[in-house]
């Protein structure tokens, strides 16, 4: 027995590994496939469908104008509600996170709301609440504001959809912020504003950039929430996503992802940009510059 | 600027972190709180900073009521055990931060707060580091800089939270005797909290040892060593040999072990504490005390020679524990296993409900002959 044993101890590790959690090669096997299957395969797609064009045809295609006024359209919503997301974003997980309240737990639960209603779901819902005889809607029509079936309610829409996505990136970053670092910047005379300013806020900074990006590309390619408040008047209320719709409906698949490429390079770039950024950020202050 | 905590109490929800506590910390002088966690040290320094409130009390800095006044109007300087550094900021900044945040009327320029930034970052060494950021810093370097800040608006008042907790022992010595530099360099009244009481009988000027809310004694170092006055405090500060016992007569006993005591007590129950340097060693007993001991280890790091000693043919609930020099150690070398026998030289008495103790001085002279040679 003593023998089998020391063979056992004797054996050398040849080809064997020696990571702590078994499995590294099925695992990272099994990610790679579903990451290409999942996600590339269909990138890949729009690609083919689009080499079929020739570059003239592609250009011509994505800068027809009423594609290039629903560009600007998508644009300048999707830059407005993730900024409101942005600050109101900030105010919920600030909430969230430095007050004790009742109700508090489920207020943390509604936050997800968006992410688990079904986006056509929240457009009618909003629809209804913003038009002339809705809740919200005769309110507003009396301060003289018109939001649903206008590029406002495409706002409305884009800012309920992706609220989550600047609260629960912010969140944990808050939750970690040491208390010790206000008190210490109030024993040195700081008024509030300025804690906040000089001492929460770059703690902050990368989270909030990042939540707000992914509420921004979230919002670039949002469509069901969108198109039932919109009204979808051409060259006023149409989103990118809706003219990908009609082309679609028009059994132009070409155009269609010809101008979806354009949304998806759009959103990668930002994102990569925003990474690298925000790298390079968290570098300086993990003091490895 | 002299420092008054007046009848003091704080709560947290139902449990009372502060009973009426009142001290008064005098200008200019070094006070250390000292006391086990959870004894409100901590909580008292919040509240003297302003970082905390009290339920009931007053604090007064100077003889003024600063009690309903910010922390940021206040003007003190607080470092934090783990110190709080702005890691987004470089060392100089941080420094900054307290001048760049007064008000514009006193605010200096910003080439005098460059200035002034220099000055301190020649004050704590560390000139070269400037423009790091805290990350690229060491822990003792880190509180270095968290001092600076904290004094580069020449607050008159210091208060330090477990200034040295974090750090390894050589930087811990360092830094304490540093500070103690500064202190009497600069002369501001400073309060720090500790649970090391080596460290609050080394830095301090004055030591208030506390305990489940409350001062248990005031003193100066030497006086509090010398006169604990509760056996709370005997306990906390160093190992103290416990002789539980009865009195009958004039002797103190508990199985084999006796000691006479000097007076003559009515018959109680009793407990005699003795201190590691206020017992001898002798190889048999004394007409004063026969404490018979199987010796259990000899430690000869440091400066004296430890000897821990199991009571032999009586108890005791912990170990006890005699420092002897080198030089008698050398001269009559104790091996573990050997039988000795302890004899006080001076001993506190605490009588069977008495809150304080009696100290109790015996004569050695006599008796070393007697027994032979003791150590």
């Amino acid at each position: 027995m003593s023998q089998s044993a020391s063979r056992a101890i004797g054996r050398p590790l040849v080809g064997r590994s020696k990571r702590v959690l078994p499995g590294f090669g099925l695992s990272l096997g099994i990610s790679l496939l579903f990451v290409s299957l999942v996600l590339l395969l269909p990138v890949t797609g729009l690609v083919v469908e689009t080499s079929g064009m020739s570059w003239d045809q592609f250009w011509f295609v994505i800068t027809d104008p009423r594609v290039v006024e629903s560009y600007k359209v998508t644009l300048w919503t999707a830059l407005s509600a993730s900024l409101f997301n942005g600050l109101f974003g900030l105010l919920l997980a600030w909430v969230l996170v430095r007050y004790d309240f009742p109700g508090k737990r489920l207020v943390d639960a509604v936050v997800d709301l968006p992410f688990a209603l079904p986006t056509a779901v929240a457009g009618i819902t909003l629809a209804t609440l913003f038009a002339e005889t809705g809740w919200y809607g005769q309110l507003l029509a009396r301060l003289g504001l018109e939001v649903a079936f206008t590029p406002l309610g495409i706002v409305v829409a884009m800012a309920f959809t992706s609220i989550p996505f600047v609260v629960r990136t912010v969140q944990p970053v808050l939750e970690e912020i040491a208390p010790e670092d206000e008190e210490a910047a109030m024993s040195l005379g700081a008024r509030d504003a300025r804690v906040f300013r000089k001492v929460l806020f770059p703690a902050l900074w990368p989270a909030i950039v990042t939540g707000v990006a992914l509420s921004f590309t979230r919002s670039l390619g949002e469509f069901g929430a969108i198109i039932f408040i919109a009204g979808n008047t051409p060259y006023v209320s149409e989103v990118t996503s809706l003219m990908i719709f009609v082309r679609l409906q028009e059994y132009d698949y070409a155009a269609a992802s010809a101008i979806a490429s354009v949304v998806l390079i759009t959103s990668l770039t930002l994102l990569f940009l925003i990474n690298l950024w925000q790298s390079r950020y968290l570098r300086r202050l993990e003091g490895r510059r | 600027m002299s420092i008054v905590v007046d009848g003091i109490s704080k709560y947290f929800g139902n449990f009372q972190a502060l009973h009426d506590v009142s001290l008064e910390l005098p200008e200019g002088k070094l006070t250390a709180l000292l006391g086990p966690s959870g004894s409100g040290k901590t909580t008292l320094l919040r509240i003297i900073a302003g970082l905390e409130s009290a339920e009931r009390g007053r604090i007064l800095f100077n003889g003024q009521d600063v009690t309903a006044l910010h922390v940021r109007d206040r003007n003190i300087g607080f470092v934090f055990q783990h110190y709080a550094l702005f890691r987004h900021l470089t060392v100089a900044q941080n420094i900054a931060f307290g001048l760049d945040a007064l008000p514009r009327r006193e605010r200096p320029s910003k080439p005098e707060i460059r200035k002034r930034v220099a000055e301190l970052l020649e004050m704590i060494q560390l000139p070269h580091l400037a423009n790091r950021y805290p990350s690229q810093l060491s822990g003792g370097q880190k509180q270095r800089v968290a001092l600076a800040r904290a004094l580069a608006t020449q607050p008159r008042i210091l208060l330090l939270d477990e200034p040295f907790g974090a750090l390894d022992a050589r930087v811990r010595k360092d830094l304490r005797r540093w500070l103690r530099a500064l202190h009497d360099e600069f002369h501001f009244t400073s309060v720090f909290v500790t649970h090391d009481q080596e460290e609050a009988l080394e830095l301090s000027d004055q030591v208030v040892v506390m305990s489940q809310g409350r001062v248990e004694q005031v003193d100066a170092p030497a006086a509090l060593y010398a006169r604990p006055d509760s056996r709370f405090v005997f306990d906390f500060l160093g190992h103290v040999n416990v002789l539980s016992g009865r009195i009958q007569g004039q002797v103190l006993r508990q199985g084999e072990a006796w000691v006479r005591l000097p007076g003559q007590p009515p018959e109680q129950d009793a407990q005699l504490y003795l201190r590691p340097h206020e017992v001898r060693l002798v190889p048999k007993p004394t007409p004063h005390a026969c404490l018979p001991f199987t010796v259990e280890a000899v430690s000869l790091i440091g400066a004296e020679v430890r000897v821990e000693l199991s009571p032999a043919g009586w108890e005791s609930e912990e170990i006890w524990e005699v420092g002897i020099s080198h030089g008698e150690f050398a001269r009559q070398p104790l091996a573990r296993g050997d039988r000795w026998y302890a004899t006080p030289d001076v001993g506190h008495l605490f009588l069977a409900h008495a809150e304080k103790p009696d100290t109790l001085h015996w004569e050695p002279a006599h008796y070393l002959e007697a027994a032979g040679s003791g150590i």
